[in-house]
C-alpha cells in the first residue's frame, strides 16, 4: 500500500444551500467533516430561506474551518489545495463559501478548486467505499436535485441521463410533511412516521412511469398533488386522516419510482453498480428498497452513511483531492459562484488555463432547483 | 504597520494597503454585480503595486456597510478569512464613515448617503469628516427630507433622490483609502474600532408561509 501521506490534503468548504460545511480528506480518507446548519432558524419558515442561510454562513465560516483542522489534526500549511463549491446552489450563499475559499487559498498560497456540487455528492463515496468504479451509475436525491448521472471520470466526465421536470424528491417530502402539520424539514419525519405504517394502504401515483415517458425523468408534482388531495377529501369528510399510512405510501411512491429507473438505467446502460448520494439518501426505505432491487438485479449498491450524503464540506474536499490527484488545472482567483453550474462541468478551470471561457448563460436558477 | 482595507458594501469593489503614515496602493472599481469576482484580483494587484506579499499585512480592515447584503459578504468573509490564516487582527469601520472621512467637510452637520436599493438609503449624520452623530440608518428619502433640508450631502445615494438631497457633495463612492486613513488614525490614537460585522439594518426578507395552499378544486 502506498503511503497515505503522498496523498493530497484537501480541506473543501460547502455553502450552497442552508449548510456551512467544511471538510479535510487525505486522498480518500476522511479526517473531517465540520458542519454548521442553519436549518433550525429555517423551520418557521417551512423551507430555506436564501437571506438566512448566506448570513448564517457569514458568521458560521471561520469557526467550522478552525474546527475542521483541528478535528483533521492538520494544519492550514499542511494543505495541497482548498476546495470551494462554486455551483449549483443559492447564488448568495454559494457567493460567501466562494469568497471564503479564495481567500484562504491566496493566503496561504495554495490552489483552488472550484467545483460542482453534484459531482462532489458522487465523489463523496470514495470516502466511504474507496475508489469509484469507472463508469459510475449515480442517483442523487435531495431537497435541490434529483438526478441520474453517469461519470466515467468524475473530474471531468459526468453526463446527466435524466431529472426531475417539476419538483426534487426532497422537496415533495417536505410538502407533504407540511400538508400533515409535521413540520420542517420533512424527510425524516415522514421517514419515521412511515415506519410504522402501510406502503400499499392508499395507491398513489407514480410519476412518468408510463411507456411513453421520459426513461429517466421524475416527475413527483402530480404525486405532491394527489397526496394532498387525498388528505384534504378526508379531512373534508370529517374523518381522521391516517398519516403514518399516508407517510408510508406517499414514500413508497417516491422510491419506488427512484429506485425502478436507477435500476433500468444501470441495466441499459451496462453498469454493474449504483451510487446514491444526497439528502433523500438518508431514508431508511430508499436505501431498504434499493439494496433490494439492486440485489436481484446484479447491481452492486454503493451508499454513503447519512452524514456524508446531506450537504458536508467533506465531499467538496473529496472532489478537490481527486482534482489534485489527476492534475486538473486549478481555478483562478476571479473564480465567481455559479448558480446554475451545469452539472457537465465538474470544476471551474482558470480562464488562463483554457482557450474557451465558461460561458453557458447564467440564467436564474430553475425552480425545481432551490426553489 | 501594514493594513489592508477592503470595502464591497458598495457598488464600489475597493482596496487599499496603508503603511501606518500614508496610503501606498489603492485600487477602487465601480461595478455593482461583480464584487465576488473583482476584490481578491484587486488585492493580488494592490500588493504588487506595492511590492509586498500578503503576510507583510499586519492587520485588515473592512466595510461592514450598511449595504446591500451580498456585496456586503464578499468583503467581510474575505477580511475574516485573511484575519484566519494571517493570524492578525481585522477591524470594521462603518462604510458611511469611511465617506465623510474622504468628503473632508470640517463645518458639519452634514449627511452620507448610499443606495439601499428598494427606493431607500442607508443614511448617517455628521457633525465633522470624523465624528458621527446619527445613524446609519435605513430609510425612504421623502420621510427623512425634514431632517436632512439643507444639509450637505456625501455620497451616490444622495445624487439619487436630488428632491431629498439638494447639496450633494464628493465623493461618490467609498474609497477604501479613506478607510484605512480612518482606521489608521483611531487605532494611532488608541481609539476602538467596530467589530468586523456586517451591518444589515434590515431583517432577512423571509415569508412565513402560509397555511399549505389547498389544491382540491372547490
Ligand atoms: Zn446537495
Amino acid at each position: 500500500m502506498a503511503d497515505s501521506r503522498d496523498e493530497p490534503l484537501v480541506l473543501g468548504i460547502e455553502t450552497s444551500c442552508d449548510e456551512t460545511g467544511v471538510g479535510v480528506v487525505r486522498g480518500t480518507t476522511l479526517l473531517a467533516d465540520a458542519v454548521a446548519s442553519s436549518v433550525d432558524e429555517h423551520a418557521r419558515f417551512g423551507g430555506v430561506v436564501p437571506e438566512v442561510a448566506s448570513r448564517a454562513h457569514l458568521e458560521a465560516m471561520v469557526p467550522t474551518i478552525q474546527r475542521a483542522l483541528k478535528d483533521a489534526g492538520v494544519a492550514a500549511s499542511d494543505l495541497d489545495g482548498i476546495a470551494v463549491t462554486a455551483g449549483p446552489g443559492l447564488a448568495g450563499a454559494l457567493l460567501v463559501g466562494v469568497s471564503a475559499a479564495k481567500a484562504y487559498a491566496y493566503a496561504l498560497g495554495k490552489p483552488l478548486y472550484g467545483v460542482n456540487h453534484l459531482a462532489s455528492h458522487i465523489c463523496v463515496d470514495q470516502l466511504e467505499h474507496g475508489a469509484l468504479p469507472e463508469p459510475t451509475m449515480a442517483l442523487l436525491v435531495s431537497g435541490g436535485h434529483s438526478s441520474l448521472l453517469l461519470s466515467t471520470d468524475i473530474t471531468s466526465d459526468v453526463r446527466p441521463l435524466g431529472a426531475t421536470i417539476d419538483d426534487a424528491a426532497g422537496e415533495a417530502f417536505d410538502k407533504i410533511a407540511r400538508v400533515l402539520n409535521l413540520g420542517f424539514p420533512g424527510g425524516p419525519v415522514i421517514d419515521r412516521y412511515a415506519r410504522e405504517g402501510d406502503p400499499d394502504a392508499i395507491a398513489f401515483p407514480r410519476g412518468l412511469t408510463g411507456p411513453r415517458d421520459a426513461a429517466y425523468d421524475f416527475s413527483f408534482s402530480g404525486l405532491k398533488t394527489a397526496v394532498a388531495r387525498w388528505i384534504e377529501a378526508k379531512r373534508a369528510a370529517g374523518e381522521e386522516v391516517p398519516v403514518r399510512d399516508v407517510a408510508a405510501s406517499f414514500q413508497e411512491a417516491v422510491v419506488d419510482v427512484l429506485t425502478r429507473k436507477a435500476v433500468r438505467a444501470c441495466k441499459d446502460e451496462g453498469v454493474d453498480h449504483l451510487m446514491i448520494g444526497g439528502g433523500v439518501a438518508a431514508n431508511t426505505r430508499l436505501r431498504a428498497l434499493a439494496q433490494e432491487r439492486c440485489e436481484a438485479a446484479g447491481i452492486r449498491l454503493r451508499v454513503p452513511r447519512p452524514k456524508l450524503c446531506t450537504d458536508n464540506g467533506a465531499m467538496v474536499a473529496a472532489l478537490g483531492a481527486e482534482m489534485v490527484a489527476r492534475n486538473r488545472a486549478s481555478s483562478d482567483l476571479a473564480l465567481s459562484a455559479d448558480s446554475s453550474l451545469p452539472v457537465t462541468e465538474p470544476h471551474v478551470p482558470g480562464a488562463h488555463t483554457h482557450a474557451h471561457s465558461h460561458d453557458h448563460v447564467h440564467e436564474v436558477a430553475k425552480g425545481n432547483l432551490y426553489s | 504597520m501594514l493594513l489592508l482595507a477592503l470595502d464591497t458594501a458598495t457598488p464600489a469593489v475597493t482596496v487599499a494597503l496603508h503603511d501606518g503614515t500614508t496610503v501606498i496602493a489603492a485600487s477602487s472599481q465601480v461595478d455593482a454585480r461583480r464584487h465576488g469576482e473583482l476584490l481578491l484580483p484587486a488585492v493580488d494587484r494592490v500588493l504588487a503595486d506595492a511590492g509586498l506579499r500578503l503576510d507583510a499585512v499586519t492587520a485588515v480592515v473592512a466595510g461592514i456597510g450598511p449595504g446591500p447584503y451580498t456585496g456586503l459578504r464578499v468583503g467581510l468573509m474575505t477580511a475574516d478569512t485573511f484575519g484566519l490564516a494571517l493570524g492578525v487582527p481585522v477591524y470594521g469601520v462603518c462604510t458611511l464613515d469611511g465617506l465623510a472621512y474622504a468628503s473632508g467637510i470640517e463645518d458639519g452637520p452634514f449627511v452620507v448617503a448610499t443606495d439601499a436599493r428598494r427606493k431607500e438609503v442607508y443614511w448617517a449624520r455628521y457633525e465633522n469628516a470624523r465624528t458621527r452623530t446619527g445613524g446609519p440608518a435605513v430609510d425612504r428619502p421623502a420621510d427623512i427630507a425634514a431632517e436632512v433640508a439643507g444639509l450637505p450631502a456625501v455620497g451616490a445615494g444622495a445624487a439619487l433622490y436630488p428632491d431629498t438631497f439638494t447639496d450633494v457633495r464628493a465623493p461618490e463612492h467609498v474609497a477604501a483609502a479613506a478607510l484605512a486613513s480612518l482606521a489608521a488614525e483611531k487605532l494611532a490614537a488608541g481609539g476602538e474600532l467596530p467589530e468586523p460585522r456586517p451591518l444589515y439594518l434590515r431583517r432577512p426578507d423571509a415569508q412565513v408561509p402560509k397555511n399549505y395552499k389547498v389544491v382540491t378544486p372547490k
